[in-house]
């Protein structure tokens, strides 16, 4: 046989390599056998045996953001690859390149209702950025090549790669990347149109009270990209505000930085984001967390986007300037362009505008009060803040209260550092996510910041963890409800609080220890900080069960259905801003 | 609502396995509208097909309509007939006639009106083939009903545009 001649399994494996991959993320079973038995007769890449096959793709996910490389997971046909949808559909809203490689059975059974047979290409077109099922062993590596691209090309997301057993086991003829041509249907646009650089530009040098709305487009297209935004923020001067996925494209900690936007946004990012009247929108897609009610939704503003998808344009918002291009590209022509007209910000508007920025900063609508014996979930997440900001810390979150109130408290200062599931909500993407994030980056602290009812949805993984001595730490804001359907019912539903307290939890402590991990537990504020400390202290994986105050509510808060300009700030602040319309009480 | 358009949107893919459950899937996922939707190999060489589609909404519907379209990986072009000028837009349709006496003679002589062709004829039944707008052959059909229609079988809508100018 030539050294391009090779069963399908084998050039699995070879790709993958050529790829550049060197972990995979999976869980065997019959139909991808063969694969396991290459991967088992070389050592070059590493395999991650998870628990269930969801937290394969959460796994992949967590790397993939970390790392900007694409994540890998393989999983085996019918129950394995459906076991993956939830994790495909996550990386499709978020825009996570993964390629992920499901078994299928035989060709020759396919349709039939074969052992373990799913549809899996059917099931997955509609959450995935694209999907492929293999039936010759020559097309494998061009399509294993063109889904590596795909996958991270454009804007990013997940892509399918369906391969049936007697594929894998045929012989066929191995491709290497470079001799793979593109496809003409594929070629994401990603150099700006000079004529919308120029518009835009016009629009910023023009702006009285400009700002900058960042999302994950400026995380995805890279560190550089982060660089040349932070650049423009600073020749600029604007205010900037970031997105739940933008989080750490421009420092927390510079002045400019308005802190999160949206529904559990900041006073000061809300009430820019309604009062500007040049918003200059880089990466982020006017999702409905961001917005508010569309019709109220900065009414006086002209509106830049500048996104990789020309479908983001117009999609809920009226865009005056559409930039389409990759994010990093575009901030540099803007650079350019401004430097070339040697722009210099309007200084009498500019002030006029940071002195209502400032006054709207004033209002410290993070504000918390930890008083009393119990602990305050936003305590133990600024705590967890001071004790970790100066080490090496990549944070992940699971979904609820927990999760805004890391996004507002938790400051981040570099791109990639911050891994949430923002725009489907999955509920238990924290701990496998985690485990991707410190396979990727084995002497980082890696901390997820859970909740103790999402924890339990992967909890699982707490073995994978083990088995491969992963020194995650898990930081449980324990409340015994899940605390954002418990606020929402408070707020929207007089207080019934059905189904959402949790009976019966388990004892953390004992069960990190049953996994063999270690685990701690904080019930007073005195404890917080030593507690936190041992955790750092303790070389392996841990999870502290700090039990919160079970009746605290995340707020700032705009209510389904309000604009910006009508956000409650606090408990006491219900009747001043947004009681929830009619409207407002069937959105999400 | 007053601002509902008809569009005629004429997209090129790579023939291949999936691409149709992809273009309607995201219709019917984003719940976009589909009026008609004809879809056939047109350059066996290159392995492109060709799919015509006919769909309604508002400016800012036609326009997540097309980016949605060209998004999908096996897509090449996407092109909106009705935005880019003068298009012709045909349809096939099958009629089949049952009955016997002076019914079958007003058909067939309504037939010849709307240039309809006989492509099958027994005692006591006809079928036509009609080409032409989607109008003109409901016009068509509608003249048929009270004559012994049976059974109607539509193409849907192909078109092209006019001029020299090619996709």
């Amino acid at each position: 046989m030539t050294a391009n001649q090779m069963n399908g399994a084998e050039m699995v494996i070879k790709a993958l390599g050529d790829q550049g991959v060197d972990v995979v993320f999976g869980y065997p079973g019959g139909a991808v056998l063969p694969i396991y038995d290459a991967l088992f007769m070389q050592n070059r890449l590493r395999h991650i045996l998870v628990r269930q096959e969801g937290g394969a793709v959460h796994a992949a996910e967590g790397y993939a953001r970390s790392t900007g490389k694409v994540g890998v997971v393989l999983v085996t046909s019918g129950p394995g690859a459906t076991n993956a949808v939830t994790g495909l559909t996550d990386a499709l809203m978020d825009s996570i390149p993964l390629v992920c490689l499901t078994g299928q059975v035989p060709t020759h059974l396919i349709g039939n209702d074969a052992f373990q047979e799913a549809d899996t290409t059917g099931i997955t077109r509609p959450c995935t950025k694209h999907n492929y099922l293999v039936k010759d062993v020559n097309d494998l590596a061009r399509v294993l090549h063109e889904a590596f691209y795909v996958a991270r090309s454009g804007r990013p997301g997940p892509v399918v790669v369906d391969l049936p057993k007697d594929v894998l086991f045929a012989i066929g003829t191995y491709l290497a990347p470079e001799q793979v041509e593109p496809r003409k249907s594929y070629r994401p646009k990603t150099d700006p149109d000079p004529a919308r650089i120029a518009e835009a530009v016009d629009l910023i040098i023009n702006a009285k009270r400009p700002l900058f709305y960042g999302g994950g487009g400026i995380i995805n297209s890279g560190p550089d990209a982060c660089k040349l935004f932070g650049e423009l923020v600073e020749m600029t001067n604007y205010p900037c505000t970031l997105t739940l996925m933008g989080l750490g494209a421009l420092p927390a900690s510079d002045k400019r930085y308005l802190g999160l936007v949206g529904m559990h946004g900041t006073y000061e990012s809300n009430m820019a984001m309604h009062g500007c009247d040049v918003m200059i929108n880089v990466g982020a897609r006017f999702d409905d967390r961001v917005t508010g009610r569309v019709s109220a939704f900065s009414p006086n503003s002209k509106k830049i986007h500048i996104d990789i998808d020309s479908s983001s344009i117009n999609k809920n918002v009226r865009i005056d300037v559409p930039v389409i291009g990759d994010a990093g590209k575009v901030l540099e022509a803007l650079i350019s362009a401004l430097k070339a007209k040697r722009f210099s910000p309007d200084k009498t508007a500019l002030s006029k505008w940071w002195k209502q920025l400032d006054e709207w900063r004033k209002r410290d609508s993070l504000h918390f009060d930890q008083a009393g014996p119990i602990i305050k979930p936003q305590y133990a997440i600024e705590r967890l803040y001071q004790l970790t900001k100066d080490r090496e810390t990549y944070i992940t979150t699971e979904v609820g209260q927990h999760q805004m109130w890391a996004a507002q408290l938790y400051k981040f200062e570099k791109p990639n550092r911050w891994m949430t599931s923002g725009g489907l909500g999955t509920m238990g993407y924290g701990l496998p996510a985690a485990m991707g994030v410190q396979i990727a980056h084995p002497d980082a602290l890696v901390v997820d910041i859970a909740g103790e009812a999402s924890i339990l949805m992967n909890i699982q993984e707490m073995s994978t963890i083990c088995q491969y001595r992963l020194p995650v730490k898990i930081f449980i804001v324990n409340n015994q409800y899940m605390g954002m359907v418990r606020q929402w019912q408070e707020l929207l539903h007089g207080g019934r609080y059905s189904e959402s307290y949790s009976e019966s939890l388990p004892d953390f402590v004992k069960l990190a220890e049953a996994f063999g991990a270690s685990g701690l537990r904080a019930s007073k504020p005195e404890e917080l900080d030593d507690v936190i400390k041992q955790m750092l202290a303790i070389p392996g994986p841990v999870i502290v069960d700090v039990a919160v105050d079970q009746k605290e509510n995340c707020f700032p808060m705009i209510p389904s259905g309000a604009a910006h300009n009508e956000m409650i700030l606090g408990p006491s602040d219900k009747q001043s801003g947004g009681s929830v319309s009619e409207e407002g009480m069937v959105l999400v | 609502m007053s601002d509902i358009e008809r569009h005629t949107i004429a997209v090129l893919v790579d023939n291949e396995p999936g691409i149709l459950a992809r273009v309607v899937g995201l219709f019917s996922g984003r719940g976009y509208n589909i009026a008609s939707l004809t879809v056939a190999e047109v350059d066996s060489a290159n392995s492109l097909s060709r799919i015509t589609i006919v769909t309604e909404g508002t400016p800012m519907i036609i326009e997540q309509i097309k980016a949605q379209l060209s998004r999908l990986v096996p897509v090449r072009v996407v092109h909106d007939l009705t935005e880019e000028g003068s298009t012709v837009e045909r349809e096939l349709v099958l009629l089949k006639m049952a009955g016997t006496g002076e019914k079958r003679i007003e058909s067939l002589r309504l037939a010849d009106i709307f240039r309809a062709r006989v492509v099958d004829s027994t005692i006591e039944s006809f079928v036509f083939e009609v080409t032409g707008s989607a109008e003109k052959l409901d016009a068509f059909i509608n003249l048929m009903k009270p004559l012994g229609l049976v059974e109607v079988s539509r193409t849907g809508v192909v078109a092209i545009s006019r001029g020299a100018a090619a996709i």
